[in-house]
């Protein structure tokens, strides 16, 4: 059992999934308290005799037992899921429906239900991830509020309101509705969101975050063993996330600095995860479909498979960023290329394709745009020009390791 | 040695969170007075919420715990020593003292 948190989290997300299905979304903070219940019980019954070995399926059946009293106790017309009504009348047909409601086939199905049901086209996409991370990571307030640099009061509106449209919503979202196919993508941009603040992440503390990114890899997981949720796309996304966990032991060093790409110990890359994310992406290759997931999962890929720098096939990996940027114009999309461009044809090219990139100015606060242009100064030679770009990404730093490594690369220039 | 009943007594509830936290340090406090041979019996945590108090023969019932104390006794244990100096030692490096519980401390009444 992981003694990170970790576990507590998890629970809380598959017993409110559970719950909130047999309550019906209505009844969200009925289905809340009873899984808060449920967790504080055990673990003050556990403190004593220690964690069971099968202690998923107890808590699962303890919330069961809840979920029955609650019933037995409340048994008024009014308040529960609809297509459980009339079962939940007398104690015959109640029991074996509860019994029914708890399998686990049914509690898979929960959490998928529950993910699309978070990405309610109500929501603004921030307020879909924050969602996701509470209701399906089981994060609280407090954490998601450092992981978005946010206050409290913010973050607990931004649920508050994401829950209320929840409720008004009366039932979780059918996985068969026809309006499935925008929602499936919502969900990928959410999942994608929540991986890349993991990957990205701009916290105060650490520069990745890999419980994001395994809780990204879990939900992704779902969609792939979900048929009518494994589209291409879907799979496309999940190979992207594989690719790119697989290089996140290398992208920071021992301390948990980062580290760039030149000088990762590739020896370090998950070579298991490169596999699975490669099988993945090849996968996603049945349709006709291509989805920015395609590309940058390609893109992954490239870096994943090949043995060391020198040997990254520099030049397709800029046709890929090409492809990209008609997909998702952004000028990180174009800064990321013109770093390719740099690695396939040399420095000097790089600046150019940096000096093109159409709303460069989105740019200015990003510090890794000044240090890109620093990185490529320095190949070409200019030491002293590269030292100023340095030294200004490192005034645009977000956090203490983005500075160290800003501060070493300005160190790098030498001094003047 | 002498046997002590711990008696753990809190005031509140904490969060499932902060109940987690404790968990994996009551377990390792646990095992260590298993292994040095001090636990008699690891005894039980009890329900918070719900008890009852009998106050006369005729069955009458108040709701319990203890109304009048604010530290609800929420578990028991049964711990050996070699005297109340070494139990109380003990009792003080429980986690859940450091959580802000107390400890009552008390001898087994022997001849």
């Amino acid at each position: 059992m992981e003694t990170d948190g970790s576990f507590y989290r998890r629970e809380r997300a598959r017993l409110l999934a559970a719950l909130t299905r047999v309550f019906g979304v209505g009844n969200l903070s009925l289905a809340e308290d009873v899984v808060q219940e449920t967790l504080a019980k055990a673990f003050e019954v556990w403190s004593w005799q220690g964690v069971p070995e099968h202690h998923s399926a107890l808590l699962m059946t303890s919330a069961k037992n809840r979920a029955l009293d609650v019933f037995r106790r409340e048994r008024t017309p009014r308040r529960f899921a609809p297509a459980l009504q009339h079962l939940l009348e007398s104690e015959w047909t109640l029991r074996p429906a509860v019994e029914e409601l708890f399998l686990p086939p049914a509690l898979q199905d929960d959490e998928l239900r529950m993910m699309f049901s978070c990405c309610h086209p109500h929501l603004a996409e921030e307020a879909q991830v924050a969602l996701v991370l509470n209701m399906l990571c089981g994060f609280g307030v407090e954490e998601i509020a450092r992981i978005y640099l946010a206050s409290n009061a913010a973050i607990e509106k931004r649920i508050g309101r994401g829950k209320m449209v929840l409720r008004e919503s009366q039932r979780l979202f059918e996985l068969t509705a026809e309006d499935f196919a925008p929602r499936l993508s919502a969900v990928h941009r959410a999942l994608y969101l929540l991986f890349s603040e993991g990957y990205h992440g701009a916290g105060e503390e650490a520069v990745v975050r890999p419980e994001l990114c395994r809780e990204a890899m879990r939900l992704v997981r779902l969609l792939v063993d979900h048929a009518p949720a494994a589209t291409s796309a879907t799979h496309a996304l999940a190979a992207l996330m594989y690719l790119g966990a697989a290089r996140l032991p290398g992208r920071t060093d021992e301390v948990g600095d980062l580290t760039v790409l030149v000088e990762q110990d590739r020896s370090l890359w998950d070579r298991r995860l490169i596999a699975e994310g490669l099988a993945l992406l090849e996968r996603s290759a049945t349709g006709s479909e291509m989805s920015e997931y395609h590309l940058e999962a390609a893109i992954a890929g490239m870096h994943g498979s090949a043995s060391c720098f020198e040997e990254t096939r520099w030049g397709d990996i800029v046709g890929l960023y090409d492809m990209l940027l008609k997909v998702r114009p952004s000028p990180v999309v174009a800064l990321n290329r013109a770093m390719a461009v740099a690695q396939a044809e040399g420095p000097a090219k790089g600046l150019e394709a940096i000096a093109a990139i159409a709303g460069v100015e989105r740019l200015a606060a990003y510090p890794f745009y000044a240090a890109a242009v620093g990185e490529l100064e320095l190949g070409c030679g200019r030491r002293e020009i590269a030292r100023a770009h340095f030294q200004k990404a490192l005034g645009l730093a977000r956090n203490a390791a983005e500075r160290r490594f800003l501060a070493r690369r300005v160190e790098d220039c030498g001094f003047p | 040695m002498s046997q002590f009943v711990f008696l753990y007594r809190e005031a509140g509830t904490p969060s499932p969170n902060e109940l987690e936290a404790r968990m994996a340090k009551c377990l390792v406090w646990f095992k260590d007075l298993e292994q040095k041979g001090h636990l008699a019996y690891y005894g039980h945590p009890l329900n918070r919420t719900d008890g009852r108090v009998v106050r006369d023969t005729k069955g009458t019932v108040t709701d319990g715990p203890y109304a009048e104390t604010k530290d609800i006794v929420i578990g028991f244990s049964v711990v050996e020593a070699k005297d109340f100096d070494q139990a109380v030692k003990l009792a003080a490096a429980c986690p859940l003292v450091e959580a802000g519980c107390l400890i009552e401390v008390r001898p087994v009444l022997q001849l």
